[in-house]
């Protein structure tokens, strides 16, 4: 008797059709506990059943790929026998929820994901969304996240390199917290998520098992309404100490043979680790519950099954070196227990004090899990999107105004309140400091460094899904060109509303196959990722957020190009044509409170020239200074270019953009948001060697003026537009988000 | 020159406090587990930074009871050069061989940034290749930096020129803006009575290279392998 009826599949998310498939693949009805397994293991958010048709079509092959999509993380080559193991994930709902501890436990998964492959996590970045900063609980919930990456990152010593954030309505109800790391490991010395060799024990290592986080996957899987607050206990508590116990440990273990699996238990928890390392390796395996550290006391086998406490693995020992494993366990001052052992056969057995209590098929679990051809529809409002009402069009604020409001505005100025909370530095790595374009460590031992940067701008993507996700992953790539790095491969975090609603599903897969194309043009293999879906409160989607975060390498890590203008005297080239493009851009945002328009075009082949070039330039020496135009167009970022470098002015002057943008031709020109753009510095005597590359690699690139003075002055066509004191702008953008942090209703 | 790096569990600064001295000053280094009860041939000793059992209880608190405690107090009874940062810092007030008290920064934020400190004395193994007055641009990174003691402990500390580091503009001015946390008198490190057992709040470690931003920290390093054949030297000379 299962006591399984329609209110328990219910409480469990499980759709009818999807218990008439599970009792399919089991000859029988589940019971209790059985079906438990089944629920978080089908939840979308362990299972991707909406997303996986769509993310198949991805690329995710190329010579420098390691390690593609399906371990823990993905990795590419980086020369020297040496592989980059990266990942992004989000930790949106539980962020929400409680932010403080979501966005720990967010920092805590991903690290546990790179050094389960044997990797030493050397980086972190974050992409953050939060709504607008006017209401009290956004700033509740930014502080809060901000706070908990810090407390975790900070206390296991693993820096966060750099990171973006972005504000809108729509992230009001719900935050998203995507959270990259990066490692450094040996090829050779990768590890698998693989279980293998019959009678090899499996050891549960790390926290107790409590009944923190049960059914997290499967709210990870649902929309939000007023009564999600109540959901808190299924939000869990990180411990960053454990889990740099945890870490060194772990690696320590690794770099000895004794193991051939491992794998963490982020979502849920004990059951992913078993069913997923059981069915990759094609292997049956058996525990008993009732010998996994426990710390509270009752805790039945669907409980510790389900539970999704922090800082726990499971390795795969080799029969014959238990004693070797716990020892270096011990020095550490963690438990490694033995729990249970590989066996023949394809089936996950649950036992509790000898007793049988579940008894599946692995891939029911896993491979066996439903996919949905979800049906998608275009909203009907598309021609509505599309075009900048009438309103916007008329006097416009002047172009100094615009240029201090936008400077102003919390998406493009100053993070460093909020990176001045994390640890930046530690390991002594990283060498382009946080908060100027991508991160950039270096790999000691080598003469190389890394650069990554993530990026996704949702406002692109919700007026044209596919146009926005190209133009996501072109700006990570960018930026990463710009400092010097050869993109080598990516990592994509697709952060959505409800699939089951047709525009939404319409919105995913557009994006996908959009970030498919630029993916194969700008051949940037995509090697793992992960998919957040219902992120609605009440019935209101996010903007469509793909954040997609790019890996490349710098050959010579003292060519590291940064983004501040060095010294005056030097000469500014802009590369790239300016076609007046506002659309989605932030000055429609800012200045008219609107979303609207035609996202930026996009020339893929062009984009590829592009970062070819800067790489190259970067290499050379040709530059001094790099940085890529986005949010706000070029004159943020000719001011971004004279911040934070001890005063160093600039002096240009612009051609009119080709285009008024749909408002008008003096802010399209200035605010416009035109991709495959780059403002570079160049010692004068290497200007004209700098023009012809950009020539011989079809880039359109000219010398608008000269860096120095106090002053940043912006003529177009030889007649003044901006004239601003550096001091004056710098102030702007460097105070702006900690006053709107300080904002207290009256 | 041996370094001897400490490790406890929960220390994250221990890989640079290697790094600086083995491959950038090219000296001997090597970790010390905390479970250890010897520190061998080292001839200086590091407590680097991090937050050892998670800073918990309270920062450095648990820590001073690990084993290897009892022969770093040895060490530093002995008179041999002891350096702690961060973390090591908050240890050395925890088990007594420095006073006072960490308190959480006055804003109550972690804080990431360079800084500027000025070298108030150059009478320590690890400062005696500073001038007086230097400014040094080097890292912080911690939430509890805010040094406290009693009145009295100050003005001692004051009066037998204990007081090695202050908070600094970047010109040498110690004003109360350049102070990033609230510490008392804008100390950023103090030493002992000895003034062999030194601790700071900066790090020194993260600042030895110009590629990460700084390389003045490279001379606290230099100044006690200076220190230490010149001690070596006077012994040679007395056998």
């Amino acid at each position: 008797m299962s006591g399984i009826d329609q209110a328990v599949l219910d409480r469990h998310g499980i759709k009818d059709d999807e218990y008439e498939r599970i009792v399919s693949l089991m000859g029988r009805t589940p019971n209790l506990t059985e079906l438990g397994l089944f629920s978080v293991m089908w939840s979308e958010h362990c299972s991707y059943k909406s997303s996986r048709v769509h993310l198949k079509t991805l690329p995710t092959e190329g010579p420098r790929v390691v390690q593609g999509p399906g371990e823990n993380a993905g990795a590419v080559d980086i020369g020297d026998g040496l592989a980059a193991v990266f990942k992004i994930e989000s930790h949106n709902h539980p962020s929400f929820i409680e932010p403080y501890q979501g966005a720990a436990t967010g920092v805590g998964g991903i690290i546990r994901d790179i050094f389960t492959m044997g990797a030493r996590p050397i980086a972190l970045l974050d992409a953050l969304r939060f709504g607008p900063l006017s209401e009290s609980q956004n700033r509740r919930i930014l502080q809060g996240v901000v706070s908990g990456i810090g407390g975790y990152g900070n206390s296991i010593g693993i820096p966060t390199v750099g990171g973006e954030v972005m504000f809108d309505e729509t992230y009001s109800g719900n935050p998203l917290v995507n959270v990259f790391c990066l490692g450094i490991a040996k090829h050779d010395a990768l590890v698998k998520g693989k279980a293998s060799g019959v009678g090899n024990p499996i050891y549960y290592v790390g926290a107790k098992t409590g009944r923190d986080g049960i059914h997290g996957a499967t709210m990870a899987s649902a929309e939000f309404d007023e009564k999600s607050a109540e959901k808190r206990p299924a939000v869990q508590v990180g411990d960053p100490f454990m889990e740099k116990l945890l870490l060194e440990a772990c690696l320590e273990v690794m770099a000895t043979d004794a193991c051939v699996g491992v794998q963490d238990m982020g979502a849920a928890g004990l059951t992913c680790a078993t069913s997923e390392t059981g069915s990759r390796g094609g292997v049956g395996v058996e525990i008993d519950v009732a010998l996994v550290p426990q710390r509270e006391t009752g805790m039945t086998p669907y409980e510790i099954m389900l539970s999704e406490s922090q800082e726990r693995m499971l390795l795969i020992v080799k029969r014959g070196r238990e004693a070797e494993v716990e020892r270096i366990f011990e020095k550490w001052d963690l438990h490694a227990v033995k729990i249970g052992e590989v066996q023949d056969g394809d089936r996950l057995r649950i036992r509790h004090n000898g007793a049988l209590v579940a008894d599946v098929p692995n891939r029911a679990l896993t491979d066996e899990a439903p996919l949905y051809r979800r049906p998608f529809q275009a909203p009907p409002n598309r021609a509505e999107l599309a075009a900048i009402p009438a309103t916007a069009r008329g006097t416009q604020p002047s172009p100094r105004e615009s240029f201090l409001s936008l400077l102003g505005s919390p998406t493009i100025a100053s993070k460093r309140w909020i990176f001045q909370q994390y640890d930046y530095m530690v390991r002594t790595n990283t060498i382009a400091l946080a908060g100027a374009g991508a991160g950039v460590v270096r790999v000691k031992g080598t003469s190389r460094a890394l650069a990554m940067s993530v990026d996704g701008n949702g406002r692109f993507v919700l007026l044209d899904p596919r146009q926005g996700a190209k133009l996501a992953l072109a700006e990570a790539a960018r930026n990463v060109a710009c400092a010097g790095g050869l993109p080598l491969g990516g990592t994509n975090c697709l952060n959505f509303g409800n699939p089951e609603r047709p525009e939404i599903m319409w919105q995913f897969a557009e994006a996908v196959a959009g970030l498919g194309e630029a993916c194969r043009a700008l051949d940037i293999p995509i090697t793992g990722g992960n998919v957040s879906l219902y992120n609605e409160t009440d019935g209101k989607a996010i903007l469509p957020t793909p954040v997609i975060g790019v890996v490349g390498v710098i050959e010579d890590a003292s060519r590291l190009t940064l983004r501040a203008f060095p010294e005056s005297a030097l000469d500014i080239v802009l590369l790239g044509d300016n076609l007046g493009e506002l659309g989605g851009s932030e000055y429609l945002k800012t200045i008219h409170g609107l979303v609207r328009g035609v996202p930026p075009a996009l020339d893929l082949a062009r984009e590829r020239s592009l970062l070819q070039l800067l790489v190259g330039l970067s290499a050379d020496g040709a530059v001094r200074s790099a940085h890529d135009c986005a949010e706000g167009g070029f004159a943020v970022t000719l001011a971004e270019c004279c911040f934070e470098n001890g005063g160093v002015g600039a002096k240009v002057d612009i051609p009119s953009a080709s285009s008024d943008g749909g408002i008008d031709r003096l802010a399209a020109t200035l605010f416009g948001e035109s991709a495959s753009r780059v403002i570079v510095s160049v010692e004068p005597s290497k200007t004209a060697a700098v023009l012809a590359k950009a020539a011989g690699a079809g880039i359109p690139a000219a010398r608008i003026g000269t860096t120095g003075g106090a002053i940043i002055e912006i003529a177009i066509d030889g007649t003044a537009a901006i004239s601003c004191q550096l001091s004056e702008a710098e102030a702007r953008w460097a105070t702006a988000l900690a006053a709107a942090l300080a904002h207290r209703a009256a | 020159m041996t370094f001897a790096v400490v490790v406890f569990p929960g220390s994250n600064c221990d890989h640079d406090a290697y790094h600086a001295a083995k491959h950038v000053l090219g000296q001997q280094a090597r970790f010390v587990w905390h479970k250890e009860t010897s520190l061998g041939d080292a001839d200086v000793v590091i407590l680097p930074g991090g937050f050892s059992h998670g800073d918990y209880l309270r920062t450095g608190a648990i820590a001073r009871f690990s084993p290897v405690m009892a022969a770093v107090r040895e060490f530093a009874g002995a008179g041999r050069p002891v350096l702690g940062i961060c973390n090591g810092f908050q240890i050395l007030l925890e088990c007594g061989l420095l006073p006072g008290a960490m308190l959480r920064n006055r804003d109550l934020k972690f804080h990431c940034e360079h800084v500027h400190v000025r070298v108030e004395r150059t009478d320590t193994p690890f400062t005696s290749l500073c001038s007086p007055g230097q400014v040094l641009k080097v890292p912080i990174a911690h939430g509890e930096g805010n040094y406290f003691a009693p009145p009295e402990t100050i003005d001692q500390l004051e009066k037998q020129h204990r007081v090695l580091f202050r908070y600094c503009t970047p010109s040498g001015a110690v004003t109360d803006q350049a102070n990033p946390n609230g510490s008392l008198n804008g100390i950023a490190g103090i030493c002992s009575e000895g003034r062999n057992v030194v601790g700071l709040m900066p790090h020194p470690e993260r600042a030895c290279e110009l590629s990460v931003g700084s390389a003045d920290g490279l001379v606290m390093f230099e100044s006690a392998v200076h220190a230490m054949s010149r001690a070596g030297a006077l012994q040679a000379v007395a056998r």
